[in-house]
């Protein structure tokens, strides 16, 4: 199909329907951004991106948001996937337990060893928290039978657990 | 497999050179080295290097001010495997504090605050472990290491949050090498989430077909299992394929195996110019040949010149710089030196 206005073809069809009546124009580039009409995919990027951060204003904000510790933006930490202070682990949460869980492939909770200062678990603490994340994916895979299994496993870890407990005084964790 | 096991030690000695375990720990309250200034980065080196030297972690301990020693001491810890090579080219404050065995070393300001780690000849995770764990422990009865109940230790990078405990094995590959297997030991790594580096670690090319492979995953286990995956199931299997390549190669064409192993020992005993990398490949080569029973050189003869020819080291045996056609010269000249009494 040729442009209304010269023998090119014609890039933009607009069809307007008014009163009953049908309107086409159907135009080439140069004849459409001479009427003023915006092109898809002619649009500078610029004024695209610009509309698109305007409608997220939300998120620009929180992308601008610094970790008391060490003044860095999540902006920073995910250009240069390095994180700038230990504060940043608690300023940026929620975003960085995404970034966590890509870089060791799904795992997101610690099970190992704990600093002497903080508290130490029993070996059978760590087993029942592992234990846990087993029967969580067990559920939701619906795997039922390795659920209940899990399950038993995890109530007799348990009942081990508070006799260690008992036996250490009942002393509560640091 | 094959039936060799000569002493505890040299278990798995044919394809396994050493292993290594380190851990990635961190100072709380302090910003990680991308955002520390020059002075916190000062402090930093201060308190670990007085907290290295006290702490009771090694018979004799050894603290070397990164900063102060010239490009050639560090290039030369670098080829030892004492520190890594980011560690020697960096610009900030740091140091490391070495065994007087060399048998564990921690470094200050590499990618976190300190990376600990224990090396061991042969196939010996185990030990190595062990002596990681307890210098941590060490270490945290004077420093505070930031830790979130949720992440574990943390780290700068994601990828060590958590144990912050990496496990590897610098392993020789010259069977799978040779028959084209390497393309599926690097799928099969992948797949296990492991990683398959150079011969200097990270970013490193592979030379004399050495390569490291280590644990990428540190969250979400306790590092006694991740250590038993990494022991029991995938140091083993590594170990079984490359025996079974390296049979695949005897068998296939004892001729051309023999041919090239004892050219391989003529060359190095006889050039008189050898570049690094031609002496790697070499050495590579006799080393199958040893494993396969095809020549008799003592394997730590061949494991040490792996590490004697590379540049710092030549430089350090003559005792004063050298130029290129100087170094190829020595080079040879050393090589020739070693493997005289060998038949």
């Amino acid at each position: 199909m040729k442009c209304d206005l010269c023998n090119k073809p014609a890039v933009v069809h607009e069809v307007t329907i008014s009163g009953g009546t049908k309107k086409e124009v159907h135009l080439c580039l140069e004849h459409a951004q001479a009427a003023g009409i915006a092109i898809p995919g002619q649009q500078p990027v610029n004024k695209m991106l610009s509309k698109f951060v305007i409608g997220k204003k939300e998120g620009m904000e929180s992308s601008q948001r610094r970790c008391g510790g060490c003044g860095s933006t999540f902006g920073q930490i995910k250009q240069a996937n390095l994180i700038g202070c230990p504060e940043c682990y608690r300023a940026f949460e929620d975003q960085l337990s995404m970034l966590i869980e890509q870089s060791q492939f799904g795992n997101s909770e610690h099970v190992g060893r704990i600093p002497r200062k903080m508290h130490t678990p029993s070996h059978n603490e760590i087993r029942a928290r592992k234990l846990m994340r087993e029967l969580d994916a067990a559920v939701t895979a619906e795997q039922y039978e390795r659920a209940a299994e899990l399950r038993d496993r995890l109530d007799e870890l348990t009942t081990n657990v508070e006799h260690e407990d008992e036996a250490d005084g009942g002393a509560p964790d640091a | 497999m094959t039936d060799q096991t000569p002493s505890t030690e040299s278990i798995d000695r044919d394809v396994v050179l050493s292993s290594r375990v380190r851990l990635a720990r961190n100072l709380s309250g302090q910003p990680f080295l991308n955002r520390a200034s020059e002075t916190q980065c000062a402090q930093i080196v201060r308190t670990t290097q007085n907290v290295l030297l006290n702490a009771s972690i090694a018979e004799k301990i050894i603290w070397i001010d990164l900063d102060e020693i010239n490009a050639h001491d560090r290039n030369l810890l670098v080829e030892r495997h004492l520190i890594s090579r980011n560690l020697a080219e960096s610009t900030l404050h740091r140091g490391v504090a070495i065994s007087g065995d060399e048998q564990l070393s921690v470094m200050v300001n590499e990618e976190d605050h300190l990376r600990i780690q224990a090396l061991r000849r042969g196939s010996n995770i185990e030990a190595a472990f062990q002596q990681v764990k307890s210098t941590d422990i060490q270490l945290e009865h004077q420093l505070d290491f930031a830790f979130n109940e949720r992440l574990g230790y943390l780290a700068v990078c994601p990828t060590n949050v958590g144990t912050g405990i990496r496990f590897s094995i610098m392993v020789h590959l010259p069977g799978l090498r040779i028959t084209n297997e390497l393309g599926k030991v690097r799928r099969a790594a992948k797949e296990l989430h492991l990683a398959v580096r150079g011969y200097y670690g990270e970013g490193s090319e592979s030379s004399g077909n050495i390569f490291q492979i280590s644990n990428q995953v540190t969250l979400g286990s306790t590092e006694e299992d991740l250590r038993d995956v990494f022991t029991e199931r995938i140091v083993p299997s590594l170990i079984d394929y490359e025996r079974s390549a390296r049979q695949v190669l005897l068998k296939r064409n004892p001729t051309l195996l023999d041919d090239r192993v004892h050219r391989a020992l003529n060359i190095l005993r006889s050039a008189r110019l050898l570049k690094v990398e031609e002496a790697m490949k070499l050495v590579s080569r006799v080393r199958l040949g040893v494993c396969l029973e095809r020549l008799e050189v003592p394997i730590q003869l061949l494991d040490d010149l792996f590490i004697q020819v590379q540049p710092a080291h030549l430089r350090q045996h003559v005792n004063c710089a050298l130029n290129a056609d100087e170094e190829l010269e020595i080079r040879a000249s050393l090589v020739r030196e070693v493997l005289k009494d060998t038949v």
